[in-house]
């Protein structure tokens, strides 16, 4: 697919793999309010990151930079190792033809037939009708949509309209394919459906994808790495099954909250931080420190010690991430700082979230 | 209905067509672009421009202000410049023409600014340029609502096209004053009515099935 294959393909993707979007120090305001406030972010050659944050934390405004659509106030951004910062208009366009971009409302073009949608790229590009109309159908065969060639969007569904979106994003061979919620407006079906093409692109085609997007369920089923941002700053970033397991900010968390087990709200409602009759424990576990039989091994040395009362484990690229409550009677105290200890030395990472003080 | 006055209806029938026909065809050439003009340089478009968007934008309110019956008169030297002559058919072109393109400006103007922002994003995001936007997003997608704006502008060129007796251009308006009103012959009244009613519908129609046949929304 790429047009440079150098020597040095030999290496190892993503860590050492060439940097196609770089941005420093970004800031972009709206007013006096930042929309971009010193961003950050790398992201490597073949690699999905998924961009997640609240409406208004600025991600759009930041997807929208990546191919000039929008313009920093100050900072760097690189695409393909070319700083765009500064070029117009006019520059911008053959950039653009590097970039595909998907979105929320598919913007396909109404008065224009399927075929004639997914080759406008090319015609914009001044590639030949017949070798334009060609590569369409290519794409739509890859989309799964060759049926549709001569249809107009309006007859489509939703997810089919999302195909022919990524299909003309695809139409100039793009190095770099952004997604704007491009998923928002589908059902959860066609959701997934649509992950899973764009997946599949990623690893057929190589093609690097940012897509952006406030469901922590897209960035779970296709992302390699997450970045979240919040008011305009990246704060966390980092492999998905990693930050699933160990969120760091609250905004992470937060977002994270319909994704991973919380303690039942009749429970937490209920619990006192000082004294009760069990002690209510959260335990994260994530990568190897999830494959042991922690329970078993916790039941065999402390008979008696704990009861299960909420939790799980996730696979998330392929790697278990389990998070459990568990309630410790707290009739022998120390009892309690054995299974903490115990569970410490198994690498989970433990928190006493309070004392039950109505458990029967 | 004599053989005399039933000619005489059919040449101001002819009348009002070339009237209409041609006014029409005129405010369609310079209106679009004029629309065109002010949505792209309006707040937010793809070649902003306050200045000209404010200057085009008075032109055309000032246009439309003037009663028609007065800029008929008032535009009898521009008219005599262009054809040579202040009286008849083709004379009164020139002013309904004058008219028509400003309102006709308008109802292209809010067609093409109904168009999607996304879609301009998306060929933007594209590598289209200004004049790309144009002819593969902003005129294809409003083409609809461009062509049923033209339906109304002919329809209201027609009402407009009575009052060019005034200058002797003629037409069915002129007919149903002269005979229908002021002579009291109320056949001649119906009968100009009725055939106004049948060309009103018929240019409707034909509208409507070709706005039916581009709109694919």
């Amino acid at each position: 697919m790429n047009s440079i294959v150098t020597a040095s393909v030999i290496e190892t993707p993503q860590a050492t793999a060439e940097a196609v979007v770089r941005l420093v120090d970004v800031h972009r305001h709206f007013g006096t309010t930042p929309a971009l406030d010193g961003v950050a972010l790398t992201v490597h050659k073949g690699e999905i990151l998924g961009v997640i944050g609240r409406s208004g934390a600025g991600k759009s405004t930041l997807i929208r930079c990546l191919n000039g659509l929008e313009r920093p106030d100050r900072g760097l951004i690189e695409i393909e190792g070319r700083s765009i910062v500064g070029l117009d208009e006019k520059e911008l366009q053959p950039l653009r033809r590097r970039v595909g971009m998907i979105f929320q409302h598919f913007n396909l073009l109404a008065s224009r037939t399927v075929e004639e949608n997914v080759a406008l790229p090319l015609k914009i590009a001044g590639v030949a009708k017949t070798e334009r109309l060609r590569r369409a159908h290519e794409l739509l065969e890859l989309v799964g949509l060759a049926g549709k060639a001569k249809a107009y969007p309006s007859s489509l569904s939703g997810g089919q309209k999302q195909r022919v979106g990524i299909a003309r994003a695809l139409a100039a061979r793009p190095a770099l394919l952004l997604s704007d919620e491009a998923t928002s407006a589908l059902d959860p079906e066609t959701t997934r459906s649509i992950l899973a093409l764009l997946k599949d692109i990623n690893r057929k085609l190589g093609l690097t994808i940012i897509l952006i997007t406030h469901e922590m369920e897209v960035v779970r089923s296709i992302a390699d790495r997450v970045a979240v941002i919040d008011a305009g700053r990246i704060v966390e970033e980092g492999q998905v099954w990693s930050v699933f397991a160990d969120p760091k900010a609250p905004i992470t968390r937060s977002l994270l909250s319909g994704s991973r087990p919380q303690l039942p709200e009749h429970i937490a409602a209920r619990l006192s931080p000082t004294s009760g009759e069990e002690a209510i424990i959260s335990i994260d576990m994530a990568g190897l420190a999830a494959q042991g039989a922690v329970f078993a091994d916790l039941s065999a040395a402390l008979p008696q010690s704990f009861r299960l009362v909420h939790g799980g484990i996730d696979h998330i690229q392929n790697q278990p991430v389990a998070r459990f409550f568990i309630a410790v009677p707290m009739r022998d105290p120390a009892l309690k700082d054995k299974v903490l200890q115990f569970l410490k030395a198994r690498s989970a990472r433990v928190e006493v979230l309070g004392y039950d003080t109505d458990h029967v | 209905m004599t053989p005399i006055m039933f000619n005489l209806l059919l040449r101001s029938l002819w009348e009002t067509i070339l009237m209409t026909g041609a006014s029409g065809l005129i405010s369609l050439v310079f209106g679009l672009p004029l629309g065109l003009a002010l949505v792209l340089t309006n707040k937010g478009g793809i070649a902003e421009n306050a200045w000209i968007n404010g200057i085009l934008g008075a032109i055309i309110n000032g246009f439309r202000s003037v009663p028609f019956i007065i800029l008929l008169v008032a535009l009898i030297p521009v008219t005599r410049l262009i054809v040579g002559t202040a009286l008849g058919t083709w004379a009164a072109i020139v002013p309904l023409a004058i008219a028509a393109t400003p309102y006709y400006a308008r109802i292209a103007e809010v067609s093409l600014r109904e168009v999607d922002r996304g879609l301009i994003d998306a060929v933007r995001a594209m590598g289209g340029n200004r004049w790309t936007i144009i002819r593969e997003v902003l005129v294809p997608e409003a083409l609809p609502g461009i062509v049923a704006g033209f339906t109304v502008t002919l329809v209201t060129l027609i009402g407009a096209s009575a009052m060019a007796g005034a200058i002797g251009a003629g037409g069915l308006g002129d007919l149903a004053i002269r005979y229908g009103y002021q002579r009291f012959e109320t056949t001649v009244m119906v009968a100009v009515v009725a055939v106004l009613i049948v060309l009103v519908c018929g240019i409707q129609w034909l509208g409507d099935r070709l706005v039916e046949r581009l709109d694919h929304k």
